[in-house]
């Protein structure tokens, strides 16, 4: 399956430079490039876990900045996502292998009215990179959808996505229903989704706009540690 | 020349250029300069608040007594809102042109139905090849058309002129994304009323104290030109490159798997 003479001239590079060339090759969207590449990290004694910070996600974090900046637009992004998904596809089974729990677990979705799933996606895919179980709905999920999962699935984190001025409100209905219900604040919620901000995050009582799914695994990590310490300090 | 600068100004998105136009010249004595900003912000809405308030400086500056914005809210978030009541002006009401040509209201009732719809307005149905097929890069990429349009059905064609030529390219269109067509004669819908408020304001200088600046008189009529430019946005624009070529340069030893394999890429060359 792979092309004449690459194999090798990817054998030739050493580590670093193979990281490199796997990022890049990712910020081309070559899917097939990348998955040899991670083969090639693995076979060299590399811990899957470091293939997929190191080459993975630190591949993306770069599409991301240059998607934000514009130099990058959506089809490159789905493209270097799917040869991230490659990447990943050979790594999980061997993560799962090692036994290391997820830092924690996300349920997301983007909310009712609003089928974009892109960028949801892509924050699905990054949270998971950062070492997270990640619960997605999909789409067009309304309130119910989202309770059911919180339920089951009892994730630290609720995620919640919109890219539409007239489906964004709709996030306030589900973290209203959340405080009727009294169990708000046994949630992380984050939003995100091209049209929103700070503001709009604070006045529906969300924990945190995130811009990006770089920021989304930050704000993650951030607010489980500060929730664990208050967690320790009031036992 | 001694035409005189007329005082009110519709400063519009691109894609409403032709439309607006049209309503201008049905109404006959349209003195209201129509100003335009390129259509292809749509996919970039973040950068439309700031390119209005330029605009709106602008003409401000050369004293326009009457503005009106025909922008939705266009996935600003209320940003474009924030802009436009610094300068005192209005816009057209709703989130986003598929709404207003509907009617605000119906066309938030439907969506809530039915969301799996793929909205196109007459402008969207002409540059269907530029700005979705190239700008979605589906001409390039295939592949990636079920992970856009896997979760549509249908292609709702919100048609502002009866034209049998468009209806077939719409039809077309769907073909395309594998959806189900239907075809909707709306016409301007709520944009209609919105010009003809500009028009009557041009009309009736006398009763509007809203906006008092001063007018400076240029008669520059040449720059206020509609650009409707239907030309896709290079999925990666130029600086791209010369980036890509930096970061090539600097690791010159690597491979450029690109080329090994035979693509020439028409996105990047
Ligand atoms: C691609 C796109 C589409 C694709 C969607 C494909 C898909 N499978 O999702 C298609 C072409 C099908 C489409 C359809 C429509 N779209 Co659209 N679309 C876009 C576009 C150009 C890009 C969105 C995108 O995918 N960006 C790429 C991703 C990577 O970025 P992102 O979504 O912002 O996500 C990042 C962050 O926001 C954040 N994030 C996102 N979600 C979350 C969630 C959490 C929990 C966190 C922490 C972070 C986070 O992290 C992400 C990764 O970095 C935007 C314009 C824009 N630039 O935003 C319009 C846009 C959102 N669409 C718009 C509209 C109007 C529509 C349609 C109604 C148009 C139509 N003709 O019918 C339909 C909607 C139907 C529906 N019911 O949902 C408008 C919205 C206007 C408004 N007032 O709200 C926009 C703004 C374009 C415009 N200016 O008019 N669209």
């Amino acid at each position: 399956m792979s092309q004449q003479g690459e194999e090798l001239d990817l054998r030739e590079l050493d580590d670093e430079e193979l990281v490199k060339q796997i990022q890049d090759d990712l910020y081309d969207g070559l899917k097939d490039e990348v998955e040899e590449g991670v083969r090639i990290l693995l076979e060299r004694g590399w811990q899957p876990y470091r293939v997929l910070t190191e080459a993975l996600v630190e591949g993306m974090r770069i599409v991301g900045v240059d998607f934000r900046d514009g130099i990058l637009f959506v089809p490159e992004v789905l493209l270097a996502a799917n040869a991230m998904k490659g990447g990943m596809a050979i790594l999980r089974p061997l993560l799962a292998e090692t036994g290391a729990p997820p830092i924690g677990k996300m349920v997301i979705g983007t909310v009712k009215g609003d089928i974009h799933d892109i960028g949801k996606n892509l924050v699905a895919m990054m949270m998971e990179g950062a070492g997270f179980e990640v619960i997605d709905l999909g789409i067009n999920c309304d309130v119910d959808k989202f309770l059911a999962a919180l339920e089951q699935h009892r994730p630290q984190i609720l995620g919640m996505s919109a890219l539409l001025t007239t489906t964004m409100p709709y996030m306030k209905v589900v973290i209203d229903t959340l405080v009727e219900r009294g169990i708000r604040d046994d949630y992380i919620v984050l939003v995100g989704g091209a049209p929103l901000n700070e503001a709009f995050a604070e006045a529906i009582g969300a924990d945190a706009y995130c811009r990006d799914a770089a920021v989304a695994v930050e704000t993650a990590k951030a607010l489980m540690a500060k929730r664990h310490n208050r967690l320790a300090a009031g036992a | 020349m001694t035409e005189p600068t007329p005082s009110v100004a519709i400063l519009a998105c691109g894609a409403l250029a032709r439309e607006i136009g049209a309503l201008l010249a049905q109404s006959g004595l349209a003195q209201v300069e129509l100003v335009c900003a390129p259509a292809i912000l749509h996919n970039r809405p973040e950068r439309i608040p700031a390119v209005v308030d330029a605009k709106l400086a602008e003409l401000r500056a050369r004293g326009f007594r009457r503005i009106f914005v025909a922008y939705a809210d266009c996935g600003t978030g209320g940003e474009l809102d924030r802009v436009l009541e610094r300068h005192g002006v209005e816009r057209i009401r709703g989130p986003h042109c598929y709404a207003f040509y509907r009617g605000v209201e119906a066309f938030l009732a439907e969506a809530e139905r039915d969301p799996a719809t793929f909205y196109l307005t007459d402008y969207l149905v002409r540059h269907f090849d530029s700005l979705i097929v190239r700008g979605l890069g589906l001409d390039r990429h295939p592949e990636l058309l079920p992970v856009y349009f896997g979760n549509y059905q249908r292609l709702v064609h919100l048609a502002q002129v009866d034209d049998a030529e468009l209806l077939d390219m719409g039809r077309r269109a769907a073909q395309f994304l594998g959806l189900r067509h239907e075809y909707r004669w709306v016409g301007y819908g709520e944009l209609a009323a919105f010009v003809e408020r500009a028009v009557r304001s041009s009309a009736d200088g006398r009763t509007d104290h809203r906006l008092l600046a001063g007018h400076s008189g240029t008669g520059d009529r040449a720059g206020g030109t509609a650009d409707g430019s239907p030309r896709a946005r290079p999925a990666i624009p130029r600086s791209h490159r010369s980036r890509r070529d930096a970061r090539a340069a600097h690791r010159n030893r690597r491979l450029s798997r690109r080329v090994a394999k035979g693509d020439t890429g028409s996105v990047r060359g």
